[in-house]
């Protein structure tokens, strides 16, 4: 059974006040015939348009409002710096409502409808693996803002591309050695029972037992799930660590029944920080998670040794320094992956400029000048840190957060090498036809 | 977990699930029952009782008891108040026909849901618990020196969900008082036995219609506000209380009161159970299976009388 509904955008259904807008459109850009000959011989100041499918319904919205903002304010940086080529960048966002089958729809109107030179900035592993292979048909480039393994498993194909964040295995694999050396050996996972969910399960339990370290239970919760307890009594009893990431909607309730099953005797603590994002770690409720680790893509607060591109960052994008928005301490972002949305427009307009991108027959170009990129150092255009990008599995790798939750907040305790998140090549897009 | 302790968690965790689900579905049977009316937007009603709590609640900052206590008297009268409103506008101009209404609350269900969503916005939000203490609750277990009692680990029940029983308890206990013992629920159920008659005898048949249709969208707003400190506010949260009440409407007998509170508990207490000792997808699985058991086998339900 499932819970969520898709919700079309009411927008697209033609009203008969809507029908009359067009018309009265078709009519001005009529009367102005004789004007349009002045943008032929200017083509290219025409803007650079970028479809961006974001979650703004369904259970990704939270992710889908930051996503959204980081983006804008990327564009918005990278037009006040003269655009990409002298053209302006133009975000055309359409909400996929978190659904696969939507995603499908929304990358054919990025492509047919809407003519956008790229799609850009999915998040949630099932729509990508949705939309991803409709971008390969209509040879769009499509620049996903995952985590997901399934770029760099050659799941997808060569006009998909995750330069701008790193995948859930290199993750869980630089995790590991510390989990297993400062938390503990037996670990329990709790996962959400999707794609992304089933990437921390095989990829984690493999890296854990590379440590000399087990993984005595693995649970899966539907993403949509509202009510956890019930879940929890198949943690067995001699478990030393909690493994756990979570997403969707209830994630609060997730973490606050997780509180109160263990009261006051509860085991090591090591979470992923989407178990959390968008969420006050000051909640109530949430007072047990003192003490316990969480992976961070970024760090949310900023910390004692804060770059001055990390403070770039949260400057342009209207953070404060406790990862909130500046307009509302309320409003927690999701940190540890917006990031990905700045850096991978950035990474598209040093491919296109690379690329000498002109217009949308210059696609493969594009494609082929990304692939050809490698080191991406620690920048305003790469706030989170520095990064290697493999032209080959289409995967950028970086460095890894972990931090405590101390006083409150949480401290940054460990960073991970690079090269703490490299595993050998799964698959070669480069010999895929473009 | 050992066996005992994992069954009475599974029990206390189906026993909240029950009493919810217990006021939801009655308030679907009493819509059902008098005025023949399959209300599809009735998880909606719930949602938005879920809803606003949150939104009384986010104006007593600090007293988040004070807040909760204005929620829970002001949020169902809001959300019957626009009930009895939609009855009045939409429902009684189709005359009540079966087909036309189903249709009709789908509609509801999409304009309540969308505005939502336009307004609310698509986050999930929580509300504070007036009060939410961690009870652990000691299990008895054989040793060297007979029976001992010890805490196995999370077997707990917070003070709040303890609350949600008991509220959801007493609020069925007067709703059935009101229906059984008073004039108002003479005059329902005279409606819900022969509506032409009860308007002979002078029973304001329309005032009862649009009074039955607020009194089951409040139902299911109560039981939204009680469990909102528990889940969060969110503009889907619909969906799932409307297939559980119409799974335990069509068990207990359409109509039911008696009947609906007993299958509320069958089939809360099972998906407690189910879902903790298998899976809840297993649960979910078995309470529809049962259903068209149900269906085949005793059309009328298990407590629903044969109609002509």
């Amino acid at each position: 059974m499932t819970k969520s509904k898709t919700i079309k955008p009411v927008s697209t259904q033609t009203t008969r006040r809507g029908a009359l807008k067009t018309l009265a459109l078709g009519g001005t850009a009529a009367a102005t015939l004789p004007l349009w000959a002045r943008y032929a011989g200017a083509q290219t100041a025409a803007p650079i348009k970028v479809g961006f499918q974001v979650h703004r319904t369904g259970i990704g919205a939270a992710y889908g409002r930051w996503y959204d903002r980081t983006t804008q304010a990327a564009a918005a940086l990278i037009n006040d710096q003269g655009g990409i080529n002298g053209r302006p960048v133009e975000i055309v966002a359409e909400d996929d409502g978190t659904d696969p089958k939507r995603g499908a729809e929304v990358i054919e109107k990025f492509a047919t409808q809407h003519n956008c030179d790229i799609g850009f900035g999915t998040l949630f592993s099932h729509v990508v693996i949705g939309s991803a292979p409709r971008a390969g048909e209509l040879k769009l480039p499509y620049f996903v803002v995952s985590e997901g393994h399934h770029v760099a498993s050659g799941m997808l194909n060569r006009y998909t591309l995750q330069p701008g964040i790193t995948d859930v295995k290199s993750q869980v694999q630089a995790m590991a050695p510390f989990v297993a050396s400062n938390l503990g050996k037996k670990v329990t996972m709790i996962f959400p029972d999707f794609a992304f969910g089933h990437d921390h399960r095989d990829f984690f339990t493999a890296a854990i037992e590379a440590q000399g370290g087990e993984v005595l239970e693995q649970i899966a919760i539907p993403p949509t799930e509202t009510s956890f307890t019930k879940y929890f009594p198949k943690i067995p009893r001699d478990t030393e660590v909690i493994y756990h990431v979570m997403v969707g909607p209830a994630v609060l309730t997730f973490v606050k029944e997780l509180g109160e099953f263990f009261g006051p005797q509860r085991p090591e603590i090591f979470g992923f920080i989407d178990s959390l994002e968008a969420v006050d770690i000051g909640s109530p409720g949430l007072e047990f998670l003192e003490g316990t680790y969480f992976w961070e893509g970024n760090p949310r607060y900023a910390q004692a040794d804060q770059s001055p591109y990390d403070a770039f960052f949260r400057e342009k994008v209207g953070v404060d320094s406790n990862g909130a928005s500046v307009n509302d301490p309320k409003d927690v972002s999701t940190y540890a992956h917006m990031f990905g949305c700045w850096e991978t427009l950035h990474i598209v307009k040093a491919g296109m400029e690379a690329a000498g991108y002109q217009t949308t027959a210059d696609r493969a170009k594009l494609i082929e000048a990304v692939e050809a990129m490698t080191d991406l150092p620690h920048s305003n255009a790469h706030p989170q840190g520095a990064k290697v990008f493999n032209g080959k599995t289409h995967q950028v790798f970086g460095h890894q957060y972990i931090s405590k939750v101390t006083d409150g907040k949480l401290l940054l305790v460990h960073t991970t090498s690079i090269e703490d998140t490299y595993y050998p090549d799964e698959v070669d897009y480069t010999t895929q036809p473009l | 977990m050992d066996f005992g302790p994992y069954l009475m968690l599974a029990t206390l965790e189906g026993a909240v699930t029950a009493a919810v689900l217990a006021l939801t579905a009655s308030g679907l049977a009493l819509v059902f029952g008098v005025m023949r009316v399959v209300n599809v937007a009735h998880g909606e009603f719930f949602m938005l009782g879920a809803v606003l709590a949150w939104w009384v609640t986010s104006w007593f900052e600090g007293a988040a008891a004070f807040g909760f206590a204005f929620a829970i008297l002001t949020v169902p009268l809001i959300v019957g108040a626009l009930a009895a409103l939609a009855d009045v506008t939409v429902l009684k101009r189709l005359s009540y026909d079966p087909e036309r209404t189903i249709v009709a609350t789908i509609g509801i269900l999409y304009i309540l849901q969308q505005v939502t969503l336009m307004t609310y916005g698509p986050d999930a939000r929580p509300v504070t618990p007036p009060f939410n203490t961690r009870l652990a609750l000691p299990w008895v277990e054989m040793t060297e020196t007979g029976l001992s009692l010890y805490w196995p680990w999370g077997l707990s029940i917070t003070s709040y969900k303890l609350a949600v029983i008991a509220a959801a308890t007493v609020i069925l206990l007067a709703l059935w008082i009101v229906m059984t013992r008073s004039k108002l629920g003479l005059m329902m159920r005279a409606t819900e036995q022969d509506r032409e008659m009860a308007l002979a005898f002078g029973i304001p048949v329309e005032r009862v219609y649009a009074l039955v249709f607020g009194l089951g969208a409040g139902l299911a707003a109560l039981a939204a506000v009680l469990i909102v400190p528990i889940q969060q506010a969110h503009y889907l949260m619909g969906g799932d209380p409307l297939l559980l009440s119409f799974i335990v409407v069509i068990i207990g007998g359409l109509g039911s009161l008696p009947g609906t509170v007993l299958a509320a508990l069958l089939i809360g207490l099972s998906d407690g159970i189910i879902s903790v000792f298998f899976s809840p997808t297993l649960a979910k699985i078995l309470a529809t299976l049962l259903v068209a058991l149900v269906l085949v086998f005793r059309p009328q339900g298990l407590f629903g009388a044969r109609r002509a």
